[in-house]
């Protein structure tokens, strides 16, 4: 079956779980994962709730998609209200875990309450229980997975854990599954921690089911079909597959978007260094280089994923022969935000680095991001060596990187106001103009002042600036679906609206957003139809990418989001790209974003006029 | 012509489509826990290895099941199982050296690859062709290549 039609609620306060049938209503009107988890927090949760309170809740959910054979179709999100925006969360990974999920019989598996001490949930199919984890906390995921794999003998064991970053109180957490997986972004982690849930650990060998598919015999062919569009493709099909995400450094960084050093600058002069194409590249001692393979997540035909190494001679890990091995590689975001960002061009840092993240789950965009505006802060004498615990914190310092990660990532010294995120630290040194957030939430890796349409689209994202909300880079840079001048505005507020509506949509199917370098929801609508009972026509899935947006909208502007939170840092808005093709360029929001509004059918102060929510059935 | 299962895990990308259509094939369900093939992942590594049944020719699954249950399908050369005699004793999967033979719980019978009679879903699923169906009697064809490419044809010079 598309949807197992189950949920499983987990009461931490109380010590209970309990399944209950899924709201086939709301499956009608938001699909899956992101939108119906969404729709099912927003009818729990007041919006104006502490989001470290017990009364916060966090969903994890999957697709109908989740765990078929749709390429990419093992996705699940979380969901929550956010520690580092205080906004609407929902951060999305791939792994195996989501279809494991889905194979235990569960569509997703709400969490609500505090435990008064540390527990895991255990499930295996329809058997769920709360387990004491007293002795998984003060460990690292890494750890974590080893342990309960040992202590349940089972190999196939899928889990999902949080590391000693978030049990310190870092706001950007990320919750770590199958070791090199993450829902990386806004804190998820911090919540699953704050309810003092150490790991989630599935088994499922239910299995999806085909025969209660709408049309399992169709659902083949499409599925079939549509694999060979992303094989075909040269993104899906060579780009990914060959340099990762990273095939994307050096071409955003010839664009003059690459933001630099705390995004003072828009090219960075040695992205080479720490783009795809080095990982290929041998490397001097050894001989061998950064990338070992390509792997892929459940149910991908892509397989955008790095595995790779990092040199056992460098000075990260000379002397730490547990790093020796194999394990989750750089993406783009993350060998951005730990490189060009912070200025260092060591890539086997960087790699370092990025297996801490996955280690200890911190979300390596905000991690990197306020390194490099801590950066900022020291070389502009607003905190010295006797702040950062004697770290020589210079854009450019592989060593300060790594010092200052390895810190963070068990929340130790000045780890601890690493670990508040950007807008935090900047406030704490009194210069809260040098944060490069929006909503508290870093920049991911591209330069509004060189793609103009991505400045819109971090300023109106649900989560804060964010590159997965509405991608519109396919459009401006790679030409996808069509090729738009990435320097104007013009026609940029309905660019970046479809794309998060068709983005909420994918999402909320349980599929990757990668795959949409290659499918429009002409190829992914057919996939849903065949299998999820309803009518899913192009049109009716943009529709509900539409209503997930004004619903995570709505929640927003009750948590006490206005207007005047849609907006950029003022450097990118008032200082000029110095060189490259961007050159004198600002971000341009203002000219965008009241044409967006009256689009979205918002009022002047960003809100859902009552015809806009009537026309989605939004709830009151 | 007789056809065989060819692996090479240097393709495998670890994504469990053929995992998938083997249980959707077989068992009408996606549900990697069903699969005849199973793709190990070795992290430390960087590795992913997909293995399943190479269908011996003195097959000791089929010389231990007590019952002959376990039967030479002559057409694929499949070792095959007759459900209906099956009686779940799992000596079969004792006696298999590979592991590849395994019981099913919710069946009360073992499960092992049987070729899918000669059009393997796992082939037609695995997107890098980490998994070929390729004639019984040239499996190292394609290795056999890739060294005949790298062999030197220029005559030696003094």
């Amino acid at each position: 079956m598309a949807w197992t039609k189950k949920i499983l609620r987990v009461n931490l306060t109380e010590g209970t779980v309990n399944a209950e049938p899924l709201n086939m209503e709301w499956a009608q009107e938001y699909l899956g994962q992101r939108g119906l988890a969404t729709r099912y927090f927003v009818d729990e949760v007041d919006a104006t709730v502490d989001a470290l309170s017990p009364e916060n809740k966090m969903i994890m959910a999957t697709g109908p998609l989740t765990g078929t054979m749709a390429s990419t179709g093992g996705r699940y999100s979380v969901i929550c209200k956010s520690p580092l925006t205080g906004v609407m969360a929902c951060s999305n990974s791939g792994g195996f875990i989501g279809a494991e999920i889905k194979n235990a019989g569960w569509d997703m598996v709400i969490f609500e309450g505090k435990s008064a001490t540390p527990v895991y949930l255990h499930i295996e199919n329809e058997k769920a229980e709360l387990i004491p984890a007293d002795d998984l906390w003060g460990k690292s995921v890494w750890e974590t997975d080893e342990l309960l794999h040992q202590k349940h003998q089972d190999p196939q064991l899928r889990i999902a854990a949080v590391g000693r970053s978030a049990e310190q109180g870092c706001l950007y957490a990320a919750i770590v599954n199958d070791l090199h997986r993450a829902a990386g972004r806004s804190g998820v982690g911090t919540v699953m921690a704050s309810k003092n849930l150490k790991a989630v650990a599935v088994r499922g060998n239910l299995g999806v089911n085909a025969s209660s598919m709408k049309d399992p015999a169709r659902f083949m062919k499409e599925a079939a079909e549509q694999k060979k569009v992303l094989a075909e493709n040269a993104v899906t099909g060579q780009g990914l597959p060959t340099y990762g995400t990273q095939v994307l450094m050096n071409v955003i960084n010839e664009l003059g978007a690459l933001p630099t050093r705390n995004m003072k600058e828009v090219q960075f002069e040695s992205a080479h260094d720490v783009s795809g194409e080095a990982m290929h590249e041998p490397r001097k001692s050894d001989g061998k280089t950064n990338l070992t393979t390509n792997g892929a997540c459940f149910g991908c035909t892509i397989a955008c994923g790095r595995i790779s190494t990092v040199d056992k001679t460098h000075f990260s890990v000379a002397d730490k022969p547990e790093y020796w091995g194999n394990s989750g590689g750089l993406e783009y975001e993350a060998a951005w935000a730990l490189g060009p960002d912070t200025g260092v061009d060591d890539l086997d840092a960087l790699t370092y680095v990025n297996f801490l993240c996955n280690e200890d789950g911190m979300d390596p965009i905000s991690f990197g991001s306020t390194v490099a505006a801590a950066m900022e802060l020291f070389e502009e004498g607003a905190i010295t060596t006797e702040t950062t615990g004697g770290i020589e914190l210079k854009f450019g310092s592989a060593e300060a990187l790594v010092a200052i990660a390895e810190l963070t990532a068990k929340g130790e010294g000045f780890g601890q106001d690493i670990g508040m995120g950007s807008k935090r630290l900047c406030e704490k040194y009194s210069r809260p103009e040098l944060s490069m957030t929006v909503k508290g939430q870093e920049f991911p890796a591209y330069d509004p002042r060189g793609i103009q349409g991505m400045g819109l689209a971090y300023a109106t994202s649900n989560r804060g600036a964010c590159h997965l909300r509405g991608y519109t880079v396919s459009s401006e840079v790679l030409g996808i679906p069509v090729k738009t001048d990435p320097l104007e505005t013009d026609g940029k507020p309905d660019l970046v609206m479809a794309f998060q509506d068709a983005t909420a949509a994918v999402d909320s199917a349980g599929l990757c957003i990668f795959t949409t370098f290659a499918w429009s929801l002409d190829n992914i609508a057919p996939q849903i139809d065949a299998a999820c009972e309803g009518d899913w026509s192009v049109e009716k899935c943009a529709e509900v990418g539409a209503r997930i947006w004004n619903l995570e909208r709505d929640f927003n502007n009750r948590a006490g989001m206005t207007a005047a939170d849609d907006t950029l840092p003022k450097r990118l808005l008032k200082d000029a790209a110095k060189v490259g093709p961007a050159s004198g360029k600002v971000a341009n929001l203002g000219d965008m974003l009241p044409k967006y509004y009256e689009l979205r059918g918002w009022d002047a102060e960003g809100r859902l006029t009552d015809e806009t929510r009537s026309r989605y059935g939004l709830p009151a | 012509m007789q056809r065989s299962l060819e692996i090479d895990p240097g393709k495998c990308t670890g994504c469990l489509q053929c995992e998938m259509a083997c249980s959707y094939e077989l068992e009408g369900a996606f549900n990697p826990a069903h699969s005849r093939i199973k793709v190990f992942t070795f992290h430390d590594e960087g590795r992913y290895v997909p293995y399943t049944c190479t269908q011996c020719d003195e097959a000791w699954c089929m010389q231990a099941c007590p019952v002959d249950a376990i039967v030479l399908n002559p057409e694929t050369g499949s070792k095959d199982i007759i459900n209906d005699r099956c009686v779940g004793c799992k000596v079969c999967t004792i006696a298999c050296p590979f592991g590849t033979v395994n019981y099913n719980t919710s069946s009360g019978k073992v499960i092992k690859c049987d070729l899918c009679g000669g059009d393997p879903q796992c082939v037609e699923a695995c997107p890098t062709s980490a998994i070929t169906y390729v004639d019984a009697n040239a499996t190292g064809l394609d290795r056999m290549r890739q060294w005949a490419a790298k062999t030197d044809t220029q005559p030696a010079t003094a």
